[in-house]
C-alpha cells in the first residue's frame, strides 16, 4: 500500500515499506540526497526535516507517522538557495565538511517559524541536539541571528 | 555521483594538469586533494587563480580523479597546504603564461609586453579575455620553466575568499559518499565481529533471507590491518532492507584473544610501565645527576583514553567489481589506498584496474584514510556482480574505528633554587600506532619532538613503553600531539606554579631567542624558529588579557605547541557549572601558519580544532569490555554542543613565510589550557583525560 504525504510542496505517493524512516523513503525511494543519515536514532540532528512547520528527526520518524504530513527538506526550503538562512549561511561561512549542516539550517528553520528573534538560550535549546563535528557553532550562531534581522 | 553536465568549456582541453579554461572564460581547477571540511576546495583554487590573474568570480572547481598525473592526493597531515603550495603556484603561472603566449600570437607582439587582470589579457589598447584566448592557448606546447608572481602582487592569496561549495551545500546538492548513486546500484550492511579479531565461525542467514528486498548474504574476510573486520554482508535493495537484514543473522564468533581485554587492564598495564625504565629515545645531559641535587623535584602521572573520530557522516563507500577491473566512489582521504586495497581484495592489483573518484567528505580527521569501507564494498560488488554502496550505521563507525591509542605517561622534573628546569624525566607507555600497523619503531608514531620539549632544559631523557591492546588505532586528528601537548604542556603549567611564576613568563623562559634547527627531507624549507612560537605566546597573552582581573569564579589557563610545522597558543577562560563541570568561555587563539591564504578559512580550522579538542577533553572516552567498545552513538560518545560552544578568538600572525597546516595544530594547546584554567580556579590538577566532573 503507497503512503500519500507532500514533500516541498508536491504531493507524493511512496512504496517504501510503512515502518522505513522518512530519511529512506527520502533519500533511496526519492533519490532526494540532501537530507542526512548521522546517527539513526535521533541524537545528532542530521537529518532534520519540517512535518508540518516542526522540526523532526526523519531518521527515527517511520514513514507511517508522517503520512498525510507536509514535508519541507533542505531542498525545498526555497526555490532558489535564497532563503534568509541559506544567505545567512553563506555570509557567515558556515559549513566546513558541511555533512550537518542541512539539518542545521532545518532545525534553525523551525525555530525561525515559531521565534522571529531567538535569543541565545532560545537558539541553545531549539539547536541543541544538532551535533557538529567542525565545531561550526559560533558560525550557526551568528548565522541564526542575521537571518533572523532579516525576516 | 551526480553528472556533471558537459557546457562549452569542456570541449577545449586542459591547460597544463590542473587548469581547464573555457570558451565561455570559465576557469576551472581540477582539486587533487579531499575535502573534508578544511576548505582545500576553496584555497587550493585560490593559489592558482592568484597565478594566473584569473576573475575569481569564473573560478570553478572539479573534484581530481586518482590519477598519478596529480601527484600525490593523500590528504592529511595538515599538508594539502604545504605540499601543494608551489605545484599550485606553478600551475597557475602556466596556464597565465599560455594564454599570455595565445595573445601575443594573435596580435604579433612580444608576450612580455601584456598584462593580465582578472581574465582579461591586454597589450595596449587591444584586450581579449581567458575565453577569447583558451583554445589557441591549449594548443600550445605546455612550457616547463614560468615566472611565479612577486608575493606581494597577490590579489586573492592572503584575503577572505567565500567557500566555493557553500551554494550547493545550502541547498542539499553536495555529493558526499553516502549520496552516490550509480545504476544498478544495491545496499550492503555488515555485520562484523563485536570483539577486536574475532572470526566468523558459521552463521544462519534464513531470517535475514526473509526480509523483503534483501537480495543475498556474503561473508567478509579481514585483510590486513587496514581492513581488519570479519563479518557478513548484507546486500538488498535499499538500505533499509540491508540494515533489517544485517539485524536479523544469526553469526557463531570466535572472538579469540582479545575478549579477554577491558580498559581497566590497560590502563593498568601502562600505569605499571611507567614506573618502569622504557626503551630510550633520547638523552641528553645527565638526567639522574640533576635529579639527585634538585632543589625540588616535581612528578606527575597523566593518563588518556582511546577515542573514535565519529565523522557526521558514518563510513561508506561504493564499488563495482568487472572483469576487468574496479571503480570505486567514496568519501576517501587516501584515493590510492582506496583503490589498492579494496582492488586487492578482488583480484585487481595493477593500479590501472581501480578507478577511484573522490566525494565531499562527511569528516575526515584521519579516519578516512583507511580503506576497510571500500574493501567490504569491493567483496560484495564482486559477490552479487553488481555496483554496491556499504552504508554503515553509527554504532559500527563508533565501535570499528581505528581509534587514537591511550596511553599514560609520566614525568619528573628537577628545579632549582631559583625556579629554573633543571631535568626532565618523561616516560610514554602507550598502545602504538605503529605496532598495530606493523610499520615503523613503535615510539615513533606517539613520541613528541625533540623541540616540543623545553629547550632550555639542559639535562632530558625520555623513554617509550609498547602496552599490548587488540584494539586497532590509527590517526586522529592531531596525532600523538593530541595526548602529548597535554601532558607536556599541563606538566608545565605545575612546574611554573612549583616555581612559583606566572605561567606565560615561565613558559616564555624556557623557549630560547633566535633558535633556529633545521629539518630534513620535505620538511627542510620549514626550519624550527623559536622566535616563532614566542611570537604567538606573546600575541595570545596581549589577545587574551592576560593578568587582567575577571569576574569571580573565573580564570584564564594558557599552553602552546608547535606542530606539522605551525606554531599556536591558546588561552582558554573556564568557570565550573553547577554540576562540577569546567565550562569554557572563551578561547583567545594565536597562530603563526606562514602565509595565510585564507584567513577565514585559516579561522575556521583554528575554530573547529578547538572544539574537536575541547569535546575530547569534556567528555568523550571510548572504553573496552571483553574485547569490545562499549559506546554505540552519541549519548554515550558525547560530542560538544551549541550551548556548550565558547567564543573562539583567532589572531593570525601576518607573515610572507611559506604556507604551513592548519587543520591539526589547533587541537593540541586547547585541553591543557582548559587543564591550566582549572587548577588556577580551583587548585584542582587535572591529569586524567576526560575531564567529566572536577569531584570524579
Amino acid at each position: 500500500m503507497p503512503t500519500k504525504l507532500t514533500i516541498n510542496g508536491k504531493p507524493q505517493s511512496v512504496s517504501s515499506s510503512p515502518d522505513t524512516p522518512l530519511l529512506w523513503v527520502l533519500r533511496d525511494e526519492l533519490g532526494m540526497t540532501g537530507t542526512k543519515f548521522g546517527c539513526g536514532r535521533g541524537l545528532c540532528g542530521s537529518c532534520t526535516v519540517l512535518a508540518n512547520g516542526e522540526a523532526i528527526r526523519s531518521c527515527s520518524t517511520a514513514l507511517e507517522k508522517v503520512a498525510g504530513k507536509r514535508i519541507v527538506t533542505i531542498e525545498g526550503l526555497s526555490p532558489d538557495g535564497r532563503h534568509p538562512l541559506q544567505r545567512a549561511w553563506m555570509a557567515e561561512n558556515v559549513p566546513q565538511c558541511g555533512y550537518c549542516q542541512a539539518g542545521q539550517i532545518m532545525s534553525a528553520a523551525g525555530l525561525l517559524l515559531k521565534t522571529k528573534k531567538p535569543t541565545d538560550d532560545q537558539i541553545d535549546d531549539a539547536m541543541g541536539g544538532n551535533l557538529c563535528r567542525c565545531g561550526t557553532y559560533m558560525r550557526i550562531r551568528r548565522a541564526i541571528h542575521r537571518a533572523a534581522e532579516e525576516v | 555521483m551526480r553528472v556533471v553536465k558537459v557546457s562549452r568549456r569542456d570541449f577545449v582541453k586542459p591547460i597544463g594538469t590542473f587548469v581547464h579554461v573555457g570558451t565561455d572564460g570559465i576557469v576551472t581547477i581540477y582539486v587533487a586533494k579531499s575535502e573534508m571540511g578544511q576548505g582545500v576546495r576553496t584555497a587550493l583554487p585560490m593559489i592558482v587563480a592568484d597565478e594566473m590573474d584569473a576573475d575569481w568570480k569564473k573560478v570553478r572547481i572539479r573534484q581530481a580523479d586518482l590519477d598519478k598525473k596529480y601527484g600525490r592526493q593523500g590528504t592529511g597531515g595538515s599538508g594539502s597546504i604545504r605540499t601543494m603550495w608551489s605545484p599550485m603556484r606553478q600551475a597557475g603561472a602556466t596556464a597565465r603564461t599560455m594564454l599570455v603566449s595565445a595573445a601575443a600570437t594573435k596580435w604579433g607582439v612580444d608576450a612580455k609586453d601584456c598584462a593580465v587582470a582578472k581574465g582579461v589579457v591586454t597589450h595596449g589598447s587591444k584586450e581579449a579575455t581567458f575565453g577569447e584566448l583558451a583554445a589557441a592557448a591549449s594548443r600550445l606546447e605546455v612550457p616547463k620553466d614560468v615566472a611565479l608572481k612577486d608575493p606581494s602582487k597577490f590579489t586573492i592569496i592572503g584575503k577572505k575568499a567565500d567557500r566555493l561549495d557553500n551554494r550547493d551545500l545550502m541547498q542539499g546538492k553536495g555529493t558526499y559518499g553516502i549520496d552516490v548513486r550509480v545504476p544498478g546500484m544495491l545496499y550492503g550492511a555488515v555485520l562484523r565481529s563485536p570483539v577486536f579479531g574475532g572470526k566468523v565461525v558459521s552463521f544462519d542467514d534464513s531470517k535475514a533471507k526473509a526480509i523483503p528486498g534483501v537480495k543475498a548474504v556474503v561473508k567478509i574476510d579481514p585483510h590486513g590491518a587496514e581492513a581488519p573486520w570479519a563479518g557478513v554482508g548484507v546486500v538488498a535493495d535499499s538500505t533499509w532492507a540491508a540494515f533489517k537484514g544485517r539485524d536479523a543473522l544469526i553469526v557463531k564468533w570466535d572472538e579469540g584473544d582479545a575478549k579477554s581485554e577491558t580498559t581497566a587492564s590497560l590502563m593498568d598495564q601502562m600505569r605499571d610501565l611507567v614506573t618502569k625504565e622504557g626503551k630510550r629515545v633520547r638523552n641528553e645531559g645527565d638526567v639522574d645527576a640533576a635529579l639527585a641535587s634538585a632543589a625540588k623535584k616535581i612528578e606527575a602521572t597523566y593518563e588518556l583514553p582511546y577515542l573514535a573520530h565519529a565523522t557526521m557522516e558514518p563510513m561508506n563507500a561504493t564499488a563495482s567489481v568487472t572483469a576487468d577491473g574496479i571503480e570505486i566512489w567514496g568519501p576517501t582521504q587516501f584515493p590510492d589506498w582506496w583503490g589498492g586495497a579494496a582492488g586487492g581484495a578482488v583480484g585487481f592489483t595493477k593500479p590501472e584496474q581501480a578507478k577511484v573518484h573522490v566525494t565531499l567528505l562527511g569528516g575526515g580527521f584521519g579516519r578516512r584514510a583507511f580503506p576497510d569501507v571500500a574493501v567490504e564494498a569491493a567483496i560484495l560488488s564482486k559477490a552479487v556482480g553488481k555496483p554496491v554502496k556499504v552504508q554503515w550505521t553509527r554504532a559500527d563507525d563508533m565501535q570499528h574505528d581505528f581509534y587514537r591509542p591511550a596511553n599514560v605517561q609520566r614525568v619528573v622534573a628537577a628545579l632549582d633554587n631559583d625556579g629554573k628546569v633543571t631535568a626532565w624525566h618523561h616516560r610514554l607507555a602507550a598502545a602504538a600506532i605503529n605496532t598495530y600497523m606493523g610499520r615503523g619503531e613503535p615510539h615513533e608514531s606517539e613520541m613528541f619532538d625533540d623541540e616540543q620539549l623545553p629547550l632550555n632544559v639542559p639535562n632530558v631523557r625520555a623513554e617509550f613503553a609498547s602496552a599490548k591492546s587488540y584494539v586497532p588505532r590509527g590517526w586522529w586528528r592531531s596525532v600523538e600531539n593530541s595526548s602529548n601537548a597535554f601532558v607536556v604542556q599541563s606538566f608545565i603549567d605545575e612546574l611554573a606554579h612549583a616555581a612559583g611564576k606566572d605561567p606565560i613568563e615561565f613558559q616564555l623562559s624556557l623557549i630560547p631567542t633566535g633558535k633556529k634547527i633545521e629539518r630534513k627531507g620535505g620538511s627542510a624549507p620549514y626550519p624550527y624558529e623559536s622566535d616563532r612560537l614566542r611570537r604567538v605566546i606573546e600575541l595570545v597573552r596581549e589577545k587574551s588579557n592576560w593578568g587582567k582581573s575577571l569576574p569571580s569564579g573565573r580564570a584564564r589557563g594558557f599552553a602552546a605547541w608547535h606542530s606539522f610545522l605551525t606554531y599556536v597558543a591558546e588561552v582558554a577562560e573556564v568557570s565550573v557549572n553547577k554540576d562540577g563541570t569546567p565550562r569554557v568561555h572563551r578561547i583567545v587563539a594565536a597562530i603563526d601558519c606562514g602565509t595565510a591564504v585564507n584567513p577565514d578559512g585559516v579561522a575556521a580550522q583554528v575554530e573547529g580544532a578547538v572544539v574537536y579538542g575541547l569535546s575530547a577533553a569534556l567528555a568523550e572516552a571510548i572504553t573496552i569490555k571483553n574485547g569490545a567498545v562499549e559506546q554505540s552513538n552519541f549519548h554515550d560518545f558525547p560530542l560538544l554542543t551549541i550551548d556548550q560552544m565558547p567564543v573562539v578568538e583567532v589572531h593570525i600572525v601576518p607573515s610572507t613565510a611559506l604556507p604551513t597546516g592548519t587543520g591539526e595544530p589547533g587541537l593540541p594547546p586547547t585541553a591543557p589550557a582548559v587543564a591550566n584554567a582549572i587548577f588556577a580556579l580551583t587548585g584542582k590538577r587535572l591529569r586524567k583525560l576526560p575531564f567529566g566532573t572536577l569531584s570524579s
